[in-house]
């Protein structure tokens, strides 16, 4: 019995290489501005021209200033950059959304915009030259992080040339306790299974707590898949799935929707399907996590002391100690935002906590929204009134400080409370910075606080 | 281009989950090509310490990078093997990569061999204790040899075979029978539109 990477990957199977590997057909390519240019050169250099312009869509966002998206912009790297990716796309006849442009407003993170415009289809192979594609596979998606000679392979052939992976079931069963969210969840399965755990592996995530979640939170599970080492995590598409696509752009309507449905059903894996592997966790056991460390493994309970085995280089880098508690660190900067949790809801939970409260003196905040359409969104139901008034800024749509090539970073040893999805040494800009990895409600409680703290404490007995 | 073997000075790398922002630093990707990245490998990590490996001129000219655990994780960014290829290395052997990495590396015809945990590091003390050691690389046994040392190493199947018949750069290849790719498009719903 067949699990859903099986069947997908069979469906988009064109051959068997003389490698052994297989020829694997990509329905859907997502290409942004700093893994593609080099990708457009070899194309160029051979001759070649992009086999399926249709199946491919761009956008900018890792490197746009999201204070002002006014082009051209001031940072001259990243108008050079942009207007790089408009070149090429513009010769190859890809679609694009960028600031300045038709289509402007569809603009923002890859990993965000892809699920919100529709493209983003269960049962599709999807490949983006990003570590963090493994987010589309919330929808049921099989989607691959790839690099930029893989780029080239997948502009000039709509292919890639892998091998299958095996598949791990991880269930998470019962109801998340109140002040716990999707990332706490992924934070603790990193955790327990490292974060070279996965090589080798698909995660599909699934049991009682994940069928209660929304799309939101199944792409905030997904999207880590990759700091487990796992390329490729994915959730079974359900009514949940359905009822998040329909009437999107690029989804189909009418008689064409319940055909679309009822072939979405048809690829999620079978009752009896056979796993590789199976793990099993409580989500009651889950509260809410923050890493201590310098690589995503590296968290603990808000209420737990570091454990005495933790890492020495880690542990200096970071300024902790064995046997501490995490709450009551204090922090410069709060970041809300990424690929990871910079939707709708994650701005929504945050504003919760924000709401009718002042950020700290002493902390830097700031709101980037995962996207153009988040952003407008959030400003229809008030929530940037609400940021701003607590002392936030609120910002454009792109991937900003979650990895600092933009002007957003941090300064020194700074320690930044973030919603993003890595806290290795110098990913947000400074060589010495310090990142802690928690959900937006958390990072929200910490900037209020000047230290990070336990949200549950923060929410009122009507929110919880 | 077949890739058979490999063999020159070594350097020693030691560190578990070595991520691809501590190889090359995020702005150094601010770039639309690949040229001088080099410069740039751990240039954080050097900046931190002064006896990081790479700024240890023992080590000038090495061909052979050695690691540990989990080396590549993180970002998917070329840019961190690219830097390592243009740098001068031509192989690197250690006790497990990321996905991703080991497979844009294939893709500079770089291989990535792994071995276990205790012949990685004895062969990190062997060229640390002495850097003149001629480090050779066979892909198709996998095995390597320093001075005394002999290590049964692996490259996955799919990478051995591609370095041995000279396919491990595979646009040509994928590009072969494109009828092939229209027909398994053709059936697909999400590319004929349901």
């Amino acid at each position: 019995m067949p699990t859903l990477f099986q069947k997908v990957w069979k469906a988009h199977a064109v051959r068997t290489l003389p490698s052994g590997q297989t020829q694997l057909f990509v329905g859907l390519h997502l290409v942004h501005e700093v893994t593609s240019p080099q990708a457009f050169d070899m194309l160029r250099q051979h001759g070649w021209k992009v086999a399926y312009p249709e199946r491919t869509f761009a956008t900018v966002d890792h490197i746009v200033p999201t204070s002002s998206l006014q082009r051209p912009f001031l940072d001259v790297t990243a108008e050079e950059m942009t207007a790089a990716l408009e070149r090429n796309c513009r010769e190859q006849g890809i679609e694009l959304y960028a600031p300045g442009a038709p289509g402007a407003d569809r603009q923002g993170i890859v990993h965000v915009i892809g699920p919100e415009l529709g493209l983003t289809q269960p049962g599709m192979t999807i490949a983006c030259g990003d570590s963090h594609t493994s987010t589309h596979g919330a929808l049921g998606a099989i989607a691959i992080g790839i690099g930029t000679s893989q780029v080239r392979d997948v502009l000039a052939s709509q292919c890639l040339a892998m091998e299958p992976l095996k598949v791990r079931r991880i269930d998470i069963n019962g109801r998340l306790r109140p002040g716990v969210y999707a990332k706490d969840v992924i934070l603790t399965i990193i955790r327990r299974l490292g974060v070279n755990g996965g090589v080798g592996y698909a995660y599909e995530y699934g049991g009682s707590t994940v069928d209660a979640m929304t799309l939101d939170q199944r792409m905030t599970m997904c999207n880590m898949s990759i700091e487990g080492g796992a390329r490729v995590g994915y959730v079974n598409p359900d009514e949940t799935t359905f009822a998040y696509l329909k009437g999107r752009p690029f989804v189909p309507h009418g008689e064409a929707f319940d055909r679309a449905v009822a072939y979405w059903r048809s690829i999620a894996s079978d009752a009896g399907a056979n796993y590789d592997d199976r793990v099993v966790i409580d989500a009651a056991t889950i509260e809410p996590t923050v890493t201590w460390g310098i690589n995503p493994g590296q968290s603990v309970g808000i209420s737990e002391p570091i454990a005495d085995n933790a890492d020495g280089e880690a542990l200096t880098f970071m300024g902790f100690a064995r046997g501490q508690k995490i709450a009551g660190t204090k922090i410069d900067v709060a970041f809300i935002g990424s690929c990871t949790n910079g939707r709708l809801s994650d701005i929504e939970e945050a504003a919760r906590v924000v709401s009718g409260r002042r950020v700290a003196p002493h902390v830097k905040a700031l709101v980037v929204p995962g996207s153009q359409a988040v952003s407008r969104a959030a400003e229809a139901k008030g929530l940037d009134q609400i940021f701003r008034t607590a002392g936030f800024e609120w910002r454009g749509a792109g991937c900003s400080m979650c990895l600092a090539m933009n002007p957003d970073r941090l300064e020194g040893r700074q320690v930044c409370a973030s919603s993003s999805n890595r806290n290795f040494k110098g990913r947000q800009g400074s060589p010495n910075g310090r990142t802690l990895l928690m959900s937006p409600a958390m990072v929200a409680a910490a900037a209020i606080a000047g230290e990070v703290a336990d949200v549950r404490q923060m929410l009122t007995p009507a929110q919880v | 281009m077949k890739i058979t073997q490999m063999a020159g000075r070594a350097l020693p790398l030691r560190g578990d989950d070595l991520d691809t922002d501590r190889i090359m630093p995020a702005r150094f990707l601010r770039a639309v090509t690949f040229e001088g990245l080099e410069k740039h490998l751990f240039e954080d990590d050097r900046a931190a310490d002064p006896s990081h490996p790479f700024n240890d001129r023992r080590y000038s000219g090495a061909t052979v990078l050695v690691v540990n655990r989990n080396f590549g994780c993180g970002s998917s960014r070329e840019h961190a093997p690219q830097g390592i290829a243009r740098a001068g290395f031509d192989a690197i052997v250690g006790e497990s990569f990321s996905e991703i990495f080991s497979g844009n590396s294939v893709m500079l015809g770089m291989p990535c061999f792994t071995a276990a945990r205790g012949d990685v590091e004895r062969l990190q003390t062997l060229v640390e204790q002495s850097p003149d050691t001629v480090v050779s690389c066979d892909v198709e046994s996998g095995l390597i040899t320093a001075g005394p040392l002999r290590i049964h190493a692996s490259l996955p199947a799919a990478a051995r075979d591609s370095f041995l018949s000279g396919q491990w750069n595979p646009t040509t290849m994928l590009l072969d029978d494109f009828d092939a790719v229209r027909q398994v498009a053709e059936k697909l719903p999400h590319i004929s539109g349901f």
